[in-house]
């Protein structure tokens, strides 16, 4: 099958009306309660390229994996050459003629470059043995049509990023796909390699073959798409040609809400600069980020994800190092890659995932929330279950955690009052720098009201607050500036008055202030 | 799609952009070369170790000493081949002590009441029979997704209770050399041109399950499971399938070896093959199958089992207390350890500067 000729598509070369070869016809998947895809539709044709595009949590990655095989859809169907199919597993969408190549390069980092391209599709001598000259060569054929130069037999073990991604995209190119998905492919490469990948999608294209790319990156997408459809919140929202839209369009489509008052921050006087980062870089991860944060202030982190913002806040925090660079705290230097030091000078860090990196899920609330302090709370080296219970019952009744008891497992609360818990355990240190990231994830819209008017109060009473947010109304209505992060590089600092979704999106996708300047 | 492609001059990309160094080309010699270094340096360890033995005891090396050694590892090796195909896939399977019991019993049982029976017959009882456990071991594994640490070490136990209640519920807690018919009492002594046939066996075993592991879709299918599990489910290999039938082929071998230890040592109770599993673990991480899964070979783990094999043996003739065995055998442990993880960083240090460009 490796060497059949392309099914017979007419060769449409990307004027898009060719047939249609894979359709998603309202397609739901839901995980436990959260509802990722609701009635999502998508429809490929033969020789297309086509962008799907949507902000983080649209959905696009969930519609992905129903294709390649990995999540069966909940409702809807799935249609290829017009016939319903049920794509049960990765082996029967790649029967199908669906390939995939991931974000995250998925290869088996043993085995050799060659034997990862053609795994379970390795050429055969007699008797069903691999032919292991035939699988060198065919992959060095494939190597030298992609212009790259990489030893089949080497193993894929210690390959840059940007070697494992070109690996997968040979591994999509050697078999007969009809469907070519590119999950943000371009992420890890540079200019010249995603012109080579740019290649390989338009001669595929050329011979009929369905391209679905998915994309932050507009240039990219209006580069070498044809049609373009939008995503947000699960849901479909558009489809067009690619030529009938502009990126501003593209860009409210996508975000397309109406910015709630569900946020009430406060006007504060803002005091004087506590936190000061000045050309912190991690190499490969961010580059010369400099910001100051003042006392009563809430400076939000935006951008995509991925674009290094949690990278950033953890460096300052002292959980990853970073190679160059200085952060100062109330004007004394701090030192690098200690977070007890962070603590001390008066930071607190409240993570991204509160289950994985904020909470013991299996102790007590009144443990959990008294964790951060359990060395001064101790006297002489033993904790008193009193003591914390006494501490943990304040904190709750300012936050008003809704807990059974305070002796309960932290497992048992929901998720908003678990992030409150959270708060609780860093705001009882109490700091003059707080960072929260993403600290309504999961959370449902009242207590999410309730973190919201609690960071205000905190900003008010004088905290400097960090906010890592990927939700833009929230970045919009909790932030006095807004520090714009693409891909790893601090590209904008938006003061409130100036800051709404289209100039946030434009400078988050790297579009530059040249084109937010044009849409002002 | 290949056809098409190749007809046009996709992606013909100026060489200074095409061509980072060609250095990248040597990567996978360098590899190659790694992996003999690594089975060259278990044979030196065997060399070094046999060398000293004979200066200090020249009858060492003597035909019928020798004779022994290769009867001892056949056992052993045969375990670590069936041992290797599991750890490959990132599993492991402790079971194989008590499967070679209740092998060895059911084959010696089956002689007993039926001493007629064919030696192929018995061969192939005894297999059966520890295709069954694997059966059960990799059916709980693949499918239940259950770790194989626990389930094996489940079943370590509950194939040996069966064997003793098998054992003490019949009349024969044991089988004597006296109850077994002479054409398969000659076969644990037999020999092909000088060398035991239970060693040859065994040898055929290894050379098989090392060509298919080498030669076959599936077989490279179990590296990659080992290697990444989730890039093996997006890559469409059925992993619980291949899961299953390594533990199936385990098995199967294990009730080889079982059939070979009635052969040689003729004497069977309930207790045969106590604590061989973590020997067997021992042979193959010693001989370089990675313990998480995805590289080494049966070659390699061969060699380990000869090589413990013979450190039992010699070190008494060195004038050391054989209980210093268990001391040498952590030691060699430690050693091979220490020593892939140092090959691995060279690797990764070297191929990382080849990786890297501009």
């Amino acid at each position: 099958m490796d060497h059949a000729p392309v099914p017979s598509a007419p060769p449409a070369a990307g004027s898009g009306d060719g047939t249609v070869v894979l359709a998603l016809e309202d397609v739901g998947k839901s995980f436990g309660a959260v509802a990722a895809l609701r009635g999502a539709q998508l429809e490929l044709r033969a020789g297309e390229a086509h962008a799907l595009v949507g902000e983080n949590g649209a959905g696009k990655s969930t519609l992905v994996k129903v294709l390649a095989g990995v999540h069966g859809p909940d409702t809807g169907r799935v249609l290829l050459d017009g016939q319903p199919v049920t794509l049960a597993d990765p082996a029967a969408a790649r029967a199908a003629g669906i390939a995939v190549i991931y974000q995250e390069p998925t290869l088996f980092p043993d085995l050799s470059v060659a034997e990862n391209i053609f795994m379970g599709r390795q050429p055969l001598l007699s008797g069903r043995r691999i032919d292991r000259r035939g699988l060198a060569e065919r992959c060095r054929a494939l190597f030298e049509r992609l212009g790259v130069a990489l030893d089949p037999d080497r193993p894929a073990r210690g390959l840059s990023i940007a070697d494992q991604q070109m690996v997968e995209i040979a591994k999509a190119l050697s078999f007969d796909a009809r469907v070519l998905v590119m999950d943000e492919p371009t992420a890890a490469l540079s200019g010249v390699e995603v012109e080579r990948l740019f290649a390989v999608a338009r001669s595929l294209r050329a011979s009929g073959a369905a391209v679905l790319f998915i994309s932050h990156r507009f240039d990219e997408v209006f580069d070498l798409c044809d049609r373009i459809t939008v995503m947000r919140d699960g849901q479909w929202v558009s489809t067009d040609l690619a030529r009938d839209l502009t990126v501003d369009q593209v860009v409210r489509r996508m975000v397309g809400r109406e910015v709630s008052s569900l946020f009430p921050k406060t006007e504060v006087e803002p005091g004087e600069v506590v936190l000061e980062v000045r050309g912190l870089t991690r190499r490969g991860v961010f580059s010369d980020v400099s910001f100051d944060v003042r006392a009563g202030e809430i400076v939000a982190l935006a951008g995509l994800v991925g674009a290094g913002r949690s990278e950033i806040v953890r460096a300052v925090f002292g959980i990853d190092p970073y190679d160059a660079g200085s952060v100062r705290v109330s004007g004394k230097a701090l030192k690098k890659g200690d977070p007890a030091a962070a603590m001390a000078a008066g930071i607190a860090l409240v993570p991204e995932d509160r289950r994985q990196q904020g909470l013991v899920m299996e102790l007590s609330v009144e443990r959990n929330a008294t964790l951060t302090r359990r060395w001064e709370l101790a006297k002489g080296g033993l904790l008193s279950s009193r003591t914390e219970r006494a501490e943990a019952a304040e904190w709750s009744k300012r936050l008003q955690v809704k807990a059974g008891k305070l002796s309960d497992p932290v497992s048992t609360l929901s998720g908003g009052n678990q992030q409150k818990v959270v708060l609780a355990k860093w705001l009882s240190t109490e700091p003059t720098v707080l960072i929260v990231d993403e600290p309504t994830r999961g959370i449902d819209v009242g207590t999410k009201s309730e973190v919201h008017r609690l960071l205000s109060q905190l900003a008010a009473e004088g905290l400097a607050v960090v906010m890592v947010s990927s939700e833009l109304p929230e970045v919009l209505g909790m932030a006095d500036r807004v520090l714009v992060v693409s891909e790893g590089r601090l590209v904008d600092d938006i003061p409130r008055a100036r800051a709404d979704e289209d100039s946030v999106m434009l400078a988050a996708t790297g579009q530059g202030s040249s084109i937010a300047e044009v849409a002002r | 799609m290949s056809a098409p492609l190749t007809e046009q001059p996709a992606a013909p990309l100026p060489e200074e952009l095409a061509g980072p160094e060609r250095s990248g080309r040597r990567g996978g010699a360098l590899v190659q070369r790694l992996v003999v270094v690594r089975e060259l340096g278990i044979l030196a360890a065997l060399v070094l170790l046999v060398v000293a033995t004979v200066i200090a005891n020249p009858r060492f090396l003597s035909g019928q000493n020798v004779r022994d050694l290769l009867l001892s590892a056949a056992i052993l090796t045969v375990l670590a081949a069936g041992q290797t195909m599991v750890i490959i896939t990132r599993n492991v399977d402790l079971s194989v002590g008590s499967v070679l019991g209740l092998s060895a019993y059911a084959s010696g049982t089956l002689m007993v009441v039926a001493p007629g029976t064919p030696v192929v017959v018995v061969v192939l009882a005894g297999m059966a029979v520890g295709a069954v456990c694997g059966l059960l071991n990799g059916a709980i594994v693949a499918v239940a997704g259950v770790p194989s640490l626990v389930v094996t070490l489940g079943t370590l136990y509950a194939f040996r209770g069966l064997d003793s209640l098998w054992a003490s519920s019949s009349d024969r807690l044991q089988i004597n050399a006296a109850d077994l018919p002479s054409g398969f009492k000659s076969l644990g002594g037999a020999r092909l041109l000088g060398v035991p046939v239970l060693f040859l066996v065994a040898v055929v075993v290894v050379v098989l399950v090392g060509y298919y592991l080498r030669t076959f879709r599936s077989g490279r299918e179990l590296y990659g499971i080992g290697s990444a599990p989730e890039a093996a489910r997006l890559s469409g290999i059925p992993v619980g399938k291949r899961v299953l039938t390594a533990f199936v082929v385990n098995g199967a071998l294990a009730g080889l070896a079982g059939v070979l230890y009635a052969a040689r040592f003729q004497t069977l109770d309930t207790t045969a093959g106590t604590g061989q599993e973590l020997f067997v673990v021992a042979a193959a991480v010693v001989g370089g199958v990675a313990i998480f899964g995805g590289s080494g070979s049966v070659y390699g783990a061969a060699l380990g089992a000869l090589l413990l094999t013979t450190i039992g043996t010699a070190l008494p003739q060195l004038g050391l207390d054989p209980f210093w065995r268990d001391a040498a055998v952590g030691a060699l442990i430690l050693a091979a350890i220490a020593l892939d993880r140092a090959l691995q960083l060279r690797l990764a240090a070297r191929l990382r500067g080849r990786s890297a460009r501009r």
